[in-house]
C-alpha cells in the first residue's frame, strides 16, 4: 500500500507541477518506460525504437492538459497511437462461392485448432456452412487431428487421398460445391519461412484454391524473430490477416503489434484456449493495454483528480520533505486512497507497480492498521513519540488488535521516518525521490 | 502470488529507487573504456535475440568489466560463462530410465519424444513410448505414428482418458518387460493453468511411486521462437515438476533462442538438447560454443 501511496504522491506532485507543453525533456522518463514495457512484451526491438521515436516526435509541442503530467499525457498519447495503428476490428471478406480461407503459419502456432475454431465461428455467428480441408500431409496425424476436431462440432472435413496436397486442395473445392458448403477453410502444414521447398508448396496450394483470405496464425508467446516470418509469409502468400493464439496464457503478445506495424495487415481473430469456442474477433483495445502494460493512466488521473485535494497534497509534500509524517497524515492517505477504490485495483493502474506483478496489497491488513490508528488519541497521532507501553496496551485493546501488531506499526513508522530523512538528503541534490519507476 | 505487508511494499519501493541511483553512478564510472556505439550494437543484438532487458544489461556490465580487448570476444566469453559447461541427458544408474517431456502447447514435445526414441533405439536400448497426451485431438495417433517410424511400442489409452493411468501402464510395462528407457509424452499446457499443472504433478508422483529414483530427467520443451514468457514457463514448470533440462526446438528456424540465458541465470536450468527439424535424426546435444557462435554470426 505504501508503494501505492508513494506513487500516488508522486503522481499528485506531478499534477501540481504539470504545466506547459510536452518537451523532449519532460517526457524522457515516460519514453524510456514505454520502451522497456514494449520490449518486455516482446515487441520487436526495431519496431519499438521506430515507433517510440515517431510518437514522441509527434507529441512534442503538444500542450499538456491541465492537471496531467507530461509523462502521463505521453503515455496516453502512446496508447491512442497504438489503438489507431491497430485500427478498427476487422472481419473477413468472403465474397466468392464457395469462399476460401487458407490457414498458414509456423509449426505449432495453432493452425489446425484455429481452422476448426474459425469454421465453428462462421457457422455459429454468420450462419455459414463451412468445409474443413485437411491439407497438412507432413505432420504425423495432422489429418486425424482436424478430422476429430471437425467431428466434435459436426463440421465436415475433407482429406482426399491424404497424400497429395495439391490434389486434396483441388478436389476439396468440388467437394464443397457438391456438399453445398459456402466457405472452405484449408489447414496447411507448419513451415519455416526459410524453408524454400515448403514455402513453394504453400504458394502452389494458394494457386490451386485462390483464397479470398490468407490468414497467418501467430503464437502470442512469440519473441523478436517471428515478425520476420510474418513479413516473408506476407510477401510470398499475400496474407490478408492474422490470428493470434494462446492469449489465455500470460504472454503479453507484442507480436501482434510488431506484425501490424511492419506488414500493415490487420489482426483479425484471437484465440484464447484449447476449446473450440474460445475464439473471437480481435479487439484492439484489449491487446493495447496488454502490450503496453501500463494500466489505464488516464482513468487513474481522473480518479486522482476526484480523490485528492490539491491543497492537502501541497501540505503533505512539505511535511514529507521535513520527515514530519505523522499518523494523521497516514490516516488521511488511507482515506484518500479508499475514496479512489480498492487499493489493489489502484495499484494495478499504476504503471511501475505492474512490474511488481507478484505483489498484492493486503486489504485486510490495511483495515487493521486503520483500526489501530483510529484507536489513538489525536495527540498520539500527531506526536507518535509519546506513545509508551501503557498507551500501546490501550490502543491494542481499543482496536481489537494484538499488542505485537501495534508494536510493528510503531516500528515501521520509525523505519519510514528514517528512510524519508535519507531520501530527503538525496533530494537536496536536486531530485525528488518519489519518481515513477 | 506473494502477499506482502503494506510496509514491506513501501520499503521495496524505496529500495528500488535507491538501487536506481547507485546503479547509474557506478555504470557511468565503468563505461569509460568501451565505446558507447559498440555497446548499443551489443544491446541491440542481445535484445533482438530474445535475451531480455535485465539479462542484456547484466551481460553488458560483464562485458564492460572484461579485460578482453575485442568487444565481441569479450561478449562471447561472458555468454559462454553464463551458460556454463555443457550437460547431456543422463541415465539411471541401473534399470529403467524414465524421461518426461513437458511444456506449453505446440512446443514440440511429441516430436522430441519420437526423436529421442530413435536416438536410444539406435544405441541398442529397448524403449517404450507413453502417450500421456490424452487431451489434444489425435495426439495419441501422432505419437503412435512416431512409434511406428522408429519401431518402438507405444502404450496408450483412449482420447480423453486419464493421463495418470497411461503413465502408470507405461511404467509398469517397462518394468515388467525389463526395458531400458520409457519416454512419457504429456499434453501441452500453459503454466498459468493451475489445474493442468496439478495434473502434471500427479503424473510425476505416479512415476516416483513406481520407481522412486525416477524420472531421470524432466525435459521442458521450449520453442526457439519464444520470447520473454519462456522464463515464467521455466519457473513454473520447474516448481511443479523439477525440470532438469531444456530441449530447445525449431532451432532450424531463424530465431536465436536468447531467452535461455535468463533461464540459466535465474533458474539454473541448462539446455541439454536442441531440435533442428522435423525428421527422426533432427535432435542434437546442446553445445554452448555452437549456440553462441550462431547468436553472434
Ligand atoms: N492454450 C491454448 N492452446 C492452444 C490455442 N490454440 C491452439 N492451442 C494448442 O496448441 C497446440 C498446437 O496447436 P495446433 O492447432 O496443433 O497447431 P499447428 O501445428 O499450427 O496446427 C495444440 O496443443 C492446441 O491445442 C489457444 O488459443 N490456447
Ligand atoms: N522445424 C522444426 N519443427 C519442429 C521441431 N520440433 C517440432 N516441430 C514441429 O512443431 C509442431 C509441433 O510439434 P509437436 O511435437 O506436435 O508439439 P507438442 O504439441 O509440444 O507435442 C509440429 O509441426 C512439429 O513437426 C523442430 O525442431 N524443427
Ligand atoms: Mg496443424
Ligand atoms: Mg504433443
Amino acid at each position: 500500500m505504501f508503494e501505492s501511496l508513494q506513487s500516488k504522491l508522486s503522481e499528485a506532485f506531478k499534477i501540481l507541477r504539470g504545466k506547459g507543453k510536452i518537451t523532449e525533456k519532460n517526457i524522457q522518463d515516460a519514453v524510456k518506460q514505454v520502451k522497456m514495457s514494449l520490449l518486455e512484451a516482446d515487441v520487436n526491438y526495431k519496431v519499438v525504437k521506430e515507433l517510440t521515436d515517431r510518437i514522441s516526435q509527434r507529441a512534442i509541442g503538444e500542450k499538456v492538459i491541465q492537471n496531467i503530467s507530461p509523462d502521463q499525457q505521453f503515455i496516453k498519447i502512446v496508447n491512442d497511437e497504438l489503438l489507431k495503428l491497430f485500427g478498427e476490428t476487422a472481419s473477413l471478406d468472403l465474397h466468392s462461392r464457395p469462399a476460401v480461407i487458407l490457414i498458414v503459419g509456423l509449426q505449432g502456432s495453432g493452425k489446425t485448432t484455429s481452422a476448426a475454431k474459425l469454421a465453428l465461428w462462421l457457422k455459429k455467428k454468420n450462419g455459414r456452412n463451412p468445409l474443413l480441408v485437411a491439407d497438412d500431409v507432413h505432420r504425423p496425424a495432422a489429418i486425424d487431428q482436424l478430422e476429430a476436431l471437425g467431428k466434435s462440432v459436426d463440421i465436415p472435413v475433407f482429406y482426399g487421398d491424404r497424400k497429395d496436397p495439391y490434389k486434396i486442395a483441388r478436389e476439396s473445392l468440388d467437394f464443397a460445391v457438391k456438399k453445398g458448403c459456402d466457405v472452405v477453410i484449408v489447414d496447411t502444414a507448419g513451415r519455416l519461412q526459410i524453408d524454400e521447398e515448403m514455402m513453394k508448396e504453400a504458394e502452389e496450394i494458394a494457386k490451386v484454391v485462390k483464397p479470398d483470405e490468407v490468414l497467418m496464425v501467430l503464437d502470442s508467446m512469440a519473441g523478436q524473430d517471428v515478425v520476420n516470418a510474418a513479413v516473408e509469409f506476407d510477401k510470398r502468400l499475400s496474407v490478408t490477416g492474422f490470428i493470434i493464439t494462446k492469449l489465455d496464457g500470460d504472454a503479453r503478445g507484442g507480436i501482434a503489434l510488431s506484425t501490424k506495424y511492419v506488414t500493415g495487415k490487420p489482426i483479425k481473430f484471437s484465440s484464447t484456449g484449447e476449446k473450440l469456442d474460445q475464439f473471437d474477433l480481435f479487439y484492439p483495445d484489449r491487446i493495447v493495454s496488454r502490450i503496453l502494460g501500463m494500466g489505464d493512466i488516464v482513468s487513474l488521473v481522473e480518479k486522482v483528480q476526484q480523490g485528492l485535494d490539491k491543497k492537502k497534497m501541497e501540505e503533505m509534500e512539505k511535511r514529507l520533505k521535513k520527515a514530519q509524517f505523522t499518523f494523521d497524515d497516514f490516516l488521511d492517505q488511507i482515506h484518500q486512497i479508499k475514496k479512489m477504490g480498492s487499493l489493489s485495483s489502484i495499484l494495478e493502474m499504476i504503471p511501475g507497480a505492474q512490474n511488481v506483478k507478484d505483489l498484492k496489497i493486503d486489504d485486510e491488513q490495511v483495515k487493521h492498521v486503520e483500526a489501530i490508528i483510529n484507536s489513538m488519541t489525536k495527540k498520539e497521532r500527531s506526536n507518535p513519540e509519546i506513545i509508551n507501553f501503557s498507551r500501546k496496551e490501550r490502543i491494542a485493546k481499543g482496536s481489537g488488535r494484538p499488542l505485537s501488531e501495534v508494536n510493528k506499526l510503531m516500528k515501521n513508522y520509525e523505519d519510514m521516518k528514517k528512510m524519508l530523512k535519507k531520501f530527503n538528503k538525496i533530494d537536496k541534490l536536486g531530485k525528488f525521490p518519489f519518481q515513477m519507476k | 502470488m506473494i502477499k506482502l505487508g503494506i510496509f514491506d511494499i513501501f520499503k521495496k519501493g524505496l529500495e528500488k529507487t535507491k538501487n536506481g541511483f547507485l546503479g547509474k553512478a557506478l555504470s557511468i564510472l565503468k563505461g569509460g573504456n568501451l565505446d558507447s556505439e559498440k555497446i548499443e550494437e551489443i544491446r541491440e543484438l542481445l535484445l533482438l535475440s530474445d535475451v531480455g532487458i535485465s539479462t542484456s544489461d547484466y551481460i553488458i556490465e560483464r562485458v564492460k568489466e572484461s579485460k578482453e580487448k575485442d568487444a565481441i570476444e569479450a561478449l562471447k566469453k561472458v555468454l559462454l560463462e553464463l551458460l556454463g559447461p555443457d550437460e547431456s541427458i543422463t541415465f539411471a544408474n541401473e534399470g529403467l530410465t524414465i524421461y518426461t517431456l513437458v511444456g506449453v502447447n505446440g512446443s514440440g514435445k511429441t516430436t522430441t519424444a519420437g526423436k529421442l526414441a530413435f536416438r536410444f533405439k539406435k544405441t541398442g536400448k529397448r524403449v517404450v513410448l507413453g502417450a500421456g497426451d490424452t487431451f489434444r485431438a489425435a495426439a495419441i495417433d501422432q505419437l503412435k505414428e512416431w512409434g511406428k517410424r522408429v519401431g518402438v511400442p507405444v502404450i496408450s489409452h483412449q482420447w480423453g482418458a486419464d493421463a495418470g493411468a497411461v503413465v502408470y501402464d507405461t511404467v509398469t510395462h517397462a518394468i515388467s518387460e525389463g526395458l531400458d528407457v520409457a519416454l512419457i509424452d504429456t499434453a501441452g499446457r500453459l503454466h498459468t493453468k493451475d489445474n493442468l499443472m496439478r495434473e502434471l504433478e500427479k503424473i510425476h508422483k505416479i512415476i516416483k511411486k513406481l520407481k522412486p529414483d525416477q524420472p531421470q530427467e524432466v525435459l521442458l520443451v521450449l520453442d526457439s521462437t519464444i520470447g520473454q514468457n519462456a522464463i515464467q514457463q521455466a519457473k513454473i514448470f520447474g516448481q511443479s515438476t523439477g525440470v532438469t533440462g531444456i530441449v530447445l526446438t525449431k532451432f532450424d528456424g531463424t530465431a536465436k533462442g536468447g531467452m535461455i540465458f535468463s533461464i540459466k541465470r535465474e533458474l539454473n536450468i541448462p539446455v541439454k538438447l536442441i531440435g533442428i527439424g522435423e525428421g527422426l535424426e533432427d535432435l542434437k546435444d546442446f553445445k554452448a560454443t555452437e549456440f553462441v557462435d550462431e547468436l553472434l554470426e
